[in-house]
């Protein structure tokens, strides 16, 4: 039985932070897990119909995971991410940046600082992530990418809909 | 003499003295002089804020006595919210797909 939860996402006063908040149903070492082994991570990281794809991983301060993120009509997207701090099941702190496919970050694109904290919560597990960015403009480029990125899946979805004949 | 004004929330809240008076706001109501207090520019730069908080609907001036009072206005500080919900909606997304993945491990 899976009960739904509320994601919560504030913009932090100081303007240049989002800050999203979530309850999850399973101990804090599952959820650990699902955000840190690459193979986990390719089920659910990628709204769908996007979908991820783990090209490397080395979970390690210093270490990197270089993913692509696919569309539903094969365009793809990479990602880098740079582990600095991980302190298992409570803390990891990334650096994550748009990249090409051998991880030469794209110019131009605001890099984003993530701080996800893992907090056990009743008998499940309480997650905040903090993206920061370098200022706020850099924030509200994202955000307005976010909105775009959320009506194209949006349109996504539907062509699925109407590939099943639901529609 | 007619005057064009093209002000929505947004642009209310990309200076950081607005979004400061906002804050205060949350707090109370309060009068120009009030508000001038806590910051360093002069009472004529904050009063131009909150004018044009008052132009964007985010505050609202009201006569009080012989005094006016900006009141927030939280249906407008809603549309801000809105902005963010593309955003929300692709965490929940995410983070409904992490949930089926969980209950898939605890098996």
């Amino acid at each position: 039985m899976i009960t739904t939860h509320e994601t919560k996402i504030i913009k932090a006063p100081t303007g240049n932070k989002l800050i999203v908040t979530r309850n999850f149903d399973a101990p804090v070492e599952k959820v650990w897990s699902a955000w840190t082994d690459s193979k986990l991570l390719d089920d659910w990281w990628a709204p769908r119909p996007w979908k991820a794809e783990t090209k490397s991983m080395r979970l390690s301060e210093g270490g990197q995971w270089l993913y692509s993120m696919v569309g539903p009509t094969g365009e793809r997207h990479w990602c880098r991410v740079d582990f600095k701090t991980i302190v298992p099941q409570k803390k990891l702190a990334v650096v994550s940046v748009f990249c090409d496919e051998n991880g030469n970050t794209t110019a131009g694109m605001p890099p984003m600082h993530w701080l996800t904290e893992f907090r056990a919560k009743d008998a499940g597990t309480a997650i905040t992530v903090e993206i920061a960015f370098d200022n706020e403009a850099d924030l509200d480029k994202i955000v307005a990418m976010g909105f775009k990125e959320g009506f194209t899946m949006g349109l996504g979805n539907l062509d699925e809909l109407l590939a099943h004949g639901r529609v | 003499m007619t005057q064009i004004t093209r002000r929505d929330v947004f642009q209310a809240i990309a200076d950081p003295t607005r979004r400061a008076i906002l804050g205060l706001l949350l707090a109370q109501a309060m009068t120009p002089n009030a508000l001038a207090e806590h910051f360093k520019s002069s009472r004529q730069a904050v009063s131009k804020h909150a004018n044009i908080l008052a132009e964007c609907g985010l505050v609202t001036p009201e006569m009080a006595g012989r005094e006016i009072y900006y009141h927030l206005n939280t249906q407008k500080i809603k549309e801000i919210d809105a902005w963010l919900e593309p955003f929300r909606q692709l965490w929940a997304d995410r983070f409904d797909q992490l949930d089926q993945l969980l209950n898939h491990l605890k098996k």
